[in-house]
């Protein structure tokens, strides 16, 4: 039996990972080292209810000081975690201290990737990733007039939408021809670039940043491949992550995109897990090999390691979802919205309020929902049970979905 | 600081100091209190921090908007009068005192 957990991470897998330890009965030390400073917290508001003022530092803490006490849950803050040594079980931060395990959960997350173009070390491009690049971000929000985002992703069209509401003049420029191409279908992506253009925000696809302009220091524009010139007196720059593996990698663990980790969230070295954003995955109901950035696969991979070092095999099965929240429209997906032959619609996409099930070999595989809470939650119990309604089922608004699975 | 009185299924009691302002999932979330899940981290879109409000403080809570009347709906336990989603609902000082009791299950 473990003695001492080591969590290298303090995000949301991290802290689950050690709540579940706890919770489950687990009486040996728990330590978890994490290269920021500030107690941890919740990462998905930073982009949303913070920016927007509705939420303020102390409401995004996952626990108190004292629940770190209570638990036993010792912090190591500001140590980045360098190098692993497998035969010794050992872990060594950038700080020099040398932590031993019996068990090494690995929850680093990701960092953005950054965008290396002229002029990149210009004051005002921002990105986003910590508390403190949102407390910076909020602050220039507050005193600039031209916003100009790169990448029309979640992160990206969060910020934008915050952004216009808060009366800036708002340009996002995206690579692909429509936002969001990554994770979402053609017909939501038109929907969310319709409400973007609605509200005033620029959208201009398939342009890219070729350098930026500044003067004293400061950037000024955006210059973009077809040599025309975007002014901004703000960038925030959204064109994905990458995963923090290095370590892991040359400490020998298999890493490929992010950490190989198999259904109970295990690595190739014994007494290894990875979990969350950093690990890599076969996913049934996507179909793939793939990282999840996700609160839920965060969770439930936390929840599942833990219970795994206690002995408690627990295979990893479950419906991803995710969400993002732009303007009036929450969007909430659960399951895989790719590579589907129909779908049908529930509900009024002129209202704004509607859910599309997607349809792959007369099965349902996804469902997308925007300000249609109640389909989501009935969607993520139909897919885990491979429970698939009918046509008129789905049309049926008085039909309750969730009758099928009772 | 005003006082929120956690009861859950079991009818295990926990009283905590929650600061003006944070809500009751933040509350029971930050305090480790079993019984609340709140899978979205509070964002009004799972209906897993469902609390049954005690009657006398009812009519000091903010009026339900109809997304979380909706959610209810849908909460994996009973719905009743007194239903609210947790997420919704900030500390004030009119609510000092607050007791709320906890569903047999939220998912």
């Amino acid at each position: 039996m473990s003695k001492r957990v080591v969590i290298a991470g303090a995000g949301q897998a991290a802290i689950q990972a050690a709540t579940t330890l706890r919770s489950e009965g687990f009486e040996g030390e728990i330590l978890m080292v994490a290269d920021e400073l500030d107690l941890p917290y919740q990462k998905p508001p930073l982009s949303k209810g913070f920016l927007m003022d509705k939420l303020q530092e102390k409401n995004l803490l996952f626990k108190t000081e004292k629940f770190f006490e209570e638990k036993n849950v010792q912090l190591a803050l500001g140590e980045k975690v360098t190098e692993i040594f497998q035969v010794n079980k050992a872990i060594k931060t950038n700080k020099g201290n040398v932590y031993d395990y019996d068990s090494l959960i690995i929850a680093t997350g990701t960092r953005n990737r950054i965008l290396n173009i002229l002029g990149s070390e210009l004051e005002g491009i921002h990105y986003l990733r910590s508390l403190e690049d949102a407390k910076s971000l909020k602050q220039k929000l507050a005193t600039s007039k031209k916003l100009v985002v790169i990448g029309g992703g979640f992160i990206g069209l969060e910020i934008a939408a915050a952004a216009k509401e808060k009366g800036l003049e708002v340009t996002v420029l995206e690579v692909q021809d429509r936002l969001m191409a990554r994770v979402l279908p053609p017909i939501i992506s038109d929907i969310f670039e319709a409400k973007h253009r609605d509200k005033g925000v620029d959208i201009q696809l398939q342009k890219s940043a070729t350098a930026f302009i500044g003067e004293n220091n400061h950037v000024t524009g955006v210059q973009l491949d077809d040599e025309s010139i975007i002014s901004a007196d703000l960038v925030v720059v959204g064109i994905g992550v990458v995963p923090n593996d290095d370590f892991a990698a040359s400490g020998g663990i298999k890493c490929s995109n992010g950490i190989e980790v198999d259904d109970f969230t295990r690595t190739n070295v014994e007494d290894i897990y990875a979990i969350g954003d950093v690990a890599c995955h076969y996913n049934d109901f996507m179909q793939s090999t793939l990282r999840l950035e996700s609160v839920q696969n965060a969770m439930d991979q936390g929840k599942i390691s833990a219970l795994h070092i206690l002995g408690k095999e627990e295979a990893y099965y479950l419906v991803p979802w995710f969400w993002t929240h732009q303007f009036e429209l929450k969007l909430q997906m659960a399951g895989c919205n790719q590579g589907y032959d129909e779908y049908f619609t529930r509900g009024s996409i002129e209202e704004e309020k509607f859910s599309i099930f997607y349809i792959k070999d007369e099965k349902l595989i996804g469902v997308d929902s925007i300000n249609r809470a109640s389909d989501h939650m009935a969607a993520r119990k139909l897919i885990q049970a491979g429970v698939t309604p009918t046509e008129e089922q789905i049309e049926d608004l008085d039909f309750k979905l969730k009758t099928l699975i009772d | 600081m005003p006082k929120i009185t956690y009861i859950n299924h079991e009818g295990e009691t926990t009283e905590i100091d929650l600061p003006i302002g944070h809500s009751l999932v933040e509350g029971a979330v930050q305090n480790d209190i079993e019984g609340i899940v709140a899978e979205c981290g509070g964002s009004c879109m799972c209906a897993t921090c469902h609390c049954y409000v005690d009657e006398a403080f009812l009519d000091k809570l903010p009026e339900m908007e109809e997304e979380e009347d909706e959610m209810l709906e849908d909460a994996a336990s009973e719905r009743k009068s007194n239903s609210r989603l947790g997420c919704q609902i900030r500390m004030t000082e009119d609510l000092e005192g607050l007791i709320v009791r906890l569903p047999e299950t939220q998912v």
